[in-house]
């Protein structure tokens, strides 16, 4: 009977892992017959999307550059959902760190040293994101505002105030004077670019080729990646020590079992004295801070210039949510699943270039992928509740299941 | 088979004999029946007793449909049937009644009744016909009922009455009442008694299942005793005693007598004053309450679920306010404190609904055992929580206060709902109270956790703590209060001396009766 029950429990917890990864084929099995019925070869098109996305240097570093605004802002999704509220405002929260992030660096970047000036243009992201989200928070515990509306509605008002700003006071004099009036900002100083891989290689006397270290096919272009020029910046390296951070934040200190018990059960975390109104407040402040600071990061590694708001969120307060999700609402978890779904959104392209096939398509696919991932919480959370009330029913030799999703077993290390 | 002559009052045919047959029911890693033998006959009130857990509530959903059997058979009659869902249960004349009432609150008796089942002429309702049978039903088994009333107007009692009436509607000719009185007072339990033996006089079979010897004693003809899903054994309810019934249901010597002696009453740790609370639409809930709490006793609070139990104990706790009145907790004025800060000052609260309000169902047993002084040092150290202290903390409770769990990691709704209580009872006392707040500690708990979160809470009145003890458990309510106060409509109907008051004095006090306070 014990080995019977361990059997479970192991194969039960492969599955819940394994489920994701089945929904992702499964989805892309329902996309083939769509571009069959596009004509195209759903096999070609497939190796186009993975190679394009993970097959060669550029692809990686591209995939790997917007698996950055995925973490930070998956992160972000994550604290919220752990702390019970809902933030579909990340996209806003984005937006206006992005905002404050240029405009800090436009107007004083050029007085302190680079280093100090990009700690600041980060801190200012954060704080606007942070301001933005508390404002729906604070709406939620309050007055009782559902902050699944009040987010969509911050973000249109960011998305206008962007345009706003962008063609009037935030403006790129340049832009002005030529008459051109194309709504984009300054460029911010150069020394408030964060370094890309290239620069931090060259720092470290990392040999600059990968034949100089004797390295072929694949692992060249993995070699290349890290020292070689591309676009890749350390905002990748700071979004994986900011999921660690979050991770240490939810599950070791009081404030994260704090978030973790409200969102969990409200009532029993009111009752055993804990303040549930500002715990909600807070989580949606934190979650708004880390979408903050992927505006920050998106505008000094990469764009070193506000342009159409809309264009710098490119939707990832949006697929940063499935990236969240995908990850469990673990922070470790949204460090892989960031870059695949960064990879997803840079295979779609190549996909869709390599083919020919009409761009809404790989958006459709994607949709599916996202549909498919989202929908597999059901079923875990199905099973697991048919566990959980097997479990109930011999109350006498509580069994150990697994712990559910939302719960993962570092919790109690 | 006899038919023509073997009608039930409601014209339907009766069920001579169902037989359940080696049932076995497995789920992923446990066995909830192993090779049950269960059968219960027309014009018999079959008792089905066991802790929690022990497989009573599988064994009936097998027969209502709910389950299916991995093996085994059911017989109806002699003849094997297969139930794949209530609505097969139902068709053959099988019926459950629900703990908790599956009624609509803000419709008539006939609505819901009516709800779910064809109307005689669709697309429109037949609530004349559907109302007229009732009152052909409630004349025929004496169930008085309005089919005209609103839920929500009824007393718990009368709601009772109308699942009956909806299971008889359905065709019911075996009724599966689970745990039927848990909601009632003494004098409806007599009542609904009086009922459910008229049914089975009639040739209804009917099948209680209960952990309340009493009951048993009182109602039932046969009992069936479950244990870690197996049968310990069927006797005549005649021929076996209290006594017997509550060792073979647990499976060792246990202890049905509490004894409370004399303890040296000190100070007063609780006083309140003229408190009075009103809920969010403005109504009173609590009027005028005073009384205190004294180290070295237990006051119980007696009263029918829904009169003002839960806002006494809120108000105490800071979770609902005091809306003019006050409240001392060793002397001081704490009137409209937080319940962080009614914490700090020495409270220690056990609320009533345990899965909902007193733990964090997702969070390992370690984690619900820190729940309100995870700020605290040691604890906590900085921002950061303490792990190594937490899990030697929640080691020494699991081991101190006999906390059956795999592991202190395991999430707590793993645990049974007695070994939850005791998680809280841990948790609580752990935190070395000035006054303990405890509501309904034992409802669904099985007799062992009783016994031992009673005996711990009688421990506990040695050392002088101060205990509020809230129960619609009479029984409990007798066996552990030194004084009672009987709550009715938020009001005091009186404080009395324990040793100085019968049942039957506190039930109808409980409906209402006021009498003088003693203290």
């Amino acid at each position: 009977m014990s080995r019977f029950r361990r059997k479970r429990f192991v194969s039960d917890r492969l599955w819940d892992a394994l489920l994701p990864v089945v929904a992702v084929i499964a989805a892309l099995v329902v996309g083939a017959g769509i571009l069959l019925l596009q004509g195209a070869n759903p096999l070609e098109a497939y190796r186009a999307m993975f190679g394009g996305a993970f097959g060669n240097k550029n692809g990686l570093a591209d995939t790997l550059v917007k698996s950055v605004p995925l973490m930070l802002v998956g992160l972000g999704i994550a604290i919220a959902f752990r702390g019970g509220v809902i933030n579909i405002g990340a996209e806003g929260q984005l937006i206006v760190g992005a905002l404050l992030t240029t405009y800090f660096g436009v107007q004083f970047g050029a007085h302190f040293p680079g280093a100090i000036a990009i700690l600041l243009g980060l801190l200012a992201g954060m704080l606007m994101g942070a301001i933005w989200g508390a404002i729906p928070g604070v709406l939620k515990a309050q007055l009782g505002v559902n902050e699944i509306l009040s987010t969509i509605m911050m973000n249109q008002i960011a998305i206008q105030v962007g345009f706003y700003l962008l063609r009037g006071p935030m403006i790129d004099p340049a832009e002005l004077a030529a008459g051109t009036n194309i709504p984009h900002s300054a460029r911010l100083p150069k020394s408030m670019d964060m370094p890309r891989f290239t620069d931090l290689a060259k720092m470290l006397g990392l040999p600059g080729k990968a034949q100089d270290l004797g390295l072929h096919g694949y692992a060249a272009d993995v070699y290349g990646v890290l020292v070689e020029p591309t676009r890749l910046h350390s905002g990748f390296i700071l979004a994986v020590i900011v999921s660690i951070l979050v991770y240490i934040l939810l599950w070791r200190t009081t404030i994260g079992y704090r978030i973790r018990a409200v969102g969990l059960n409200p009532h029993a975390s009111r009752y055993a004295g804990m303040n549930v109104k500002s715990t909600m407040v807070l989580s949606m402040t934190l979650s708004g801070a880390f979408a903050g600071l992927a505006g920050a990061v998106e505008i000094l590694g990469l764009h070193h210039r506000m342009f159409e708001p809309t264009s710098v969120s490119a939707g990832f307060g949006f697929s940063g949510i499935v990236a969240a999700l995908f990850g469990k609402l673990h922070p470790l978890g949204i460090i892989p699943s960031s870059i695949l779904f960064g990879g997803l959104l840079v295979g779609g392209d190549k996909m869709q270039r390599a083919m020919q096939i009409p761009q809404v398509l790989t958006v459709a696919i994607l949709g599916l992928v996202v549909l498919f991932v989202v929908s597999t919480d059901y079923f875990v959370r199905k099973r697991q509740n048919r566990r959980v009330s097997v479990e109930e029913s011999p109350g006498e030799g509580a069994v150990p299941g697994p712990t559910p999703p939302l719960s993962p077993p570092e919790a109690n290390a | 088979m006899m038919t023509e002559q073997h009608l039930l009052p409601s014209g339907l045919p009766r069920i001579e004999r169902v037989q359940m047959q080696g049932i076995v029911k497995r789920f992923p890693g446990v066995l909830a029946n192993d090779r049950i033998d269960f059968d219960v006959g027309a014009g018999e009130i079959h008792a089905l007793l066991g802790e929690n857990g022990a497989g009573k509530s599988t064994l009936m959903k097998v027969l209502y449909g709910l389950y299916q059997p991995d093996e085994g058979q059911v017989l109806l009659d002699g003849k094997p049937i297969e139930v794949h869902s209530p609505t097969d249960s139902i068709d053959y004349g099988i019926s459950m009644i629900h703990q908790h009432f599956m009624l609509v609150q803000n419709i008539t008796v006939a609505e819901n009744v009516a709800l779910g089942l064809r109307s005689t002429r669709e697309p429109r309702l037949d609530l004349d016909v559907v109302s007229a049978r009732i009152r052909e039903l409630s004349a025929k088994y004496g169930l008085q009922v309005d089919p005209q009333a609103v839920i929500s107007k009824l007393a718990v009692g009368e709601r009772q009455r109308v699942e009956i009436i909806k299971a008889l509607y359905r065709g019911a000719a075996l009724l599966i009442l689970d745990e039927p009185t848990a909601v009632l007072t003494p004098q409806e339990v007599e009542d609904v008694f009086v009922i459910f033996r008229q049914m089975a006089a009639e040739g209804h079979a009917l099948i209680f299942i209960s952990h309340k010897l009493d009951e048993i004693f009182a109602l039932t003809d046969r009992v069936t005793v479950l244990r870690d899903g197996r049968v310990v054994g069927t006797r005549l309810t005649s021929e076996v005693t209290k006594k017997e019934l509550a060792n073979m249901m647990v499976g060792r010597e246990v202890s049905l007598e509490r004894y409370r002696p004399p303890v040296e009453v000190g100070e007063a740790r609780l006083r309140l004053h003229h408190v009075n609370a009103v809920n969010e639409d403005n109504h009173p809930i609590l009027k005028e309450v005073s009384f205190e709490v004294r180290s070295g006793e237990i006051v119980g609070v007696a009263g029918v679920s829904g009169n003002g139990q839960k806002p006494l104990a809120e108000c105490i706790a800071g979770l609902q306010r005091v809306q003019s009145g006050q409240l001392y907790l060793e002397g001081r004025e704490l009137t409209n404190l937080s319940p962080a800060a009614m914490f700090k000052a020495g409270l220690s609260y056990i609320p009533e609904e345990r899965m909902h309000d007193g733990v964090i169902k997702d969070f390992s047993v370690a984690e619900n055992m820190i729940l309100q002084d995870y700020i605290h040092p040691p604890f906590s150290r900085g921002i950061f929580l303490n792990f190594r202290y937490i899990a030697e903390h929640a080691q020494k409770l699991i081991s101190d206060f006999n906390v059956k769990t795999p592991s202190r990691e395991t999430p707590v709704k793993n645990l049974s709902g007695g070994n939850i209580q005791k998680l809280i009872l841990a948790r609580e006392l752990a935190r070395r109270p000035r006054l303990l707040i405890a509501a309904q500690p034992t409802r669904g708990v099985d007799i062992g956790a009783t016994e031992y979160i009673h005996a711990q809470l009688l421990e506990q009145r040695g050392q002088g703590l101060a205990t509020l003890l809230i129960s619609e458990d009479l029984d409990e309510i007798k066996a552990l209060s030194d004084r009672i106060i009987v709550l009715f409509n938020g009001e005091i109907m009186g404080i009395v001396d324990n040793d100085e008051v019968t049942v039957q004095e506190l039930g109808l006090m409980m409906a209402g009766e006021r009498r003088a306070p003693v203290i």
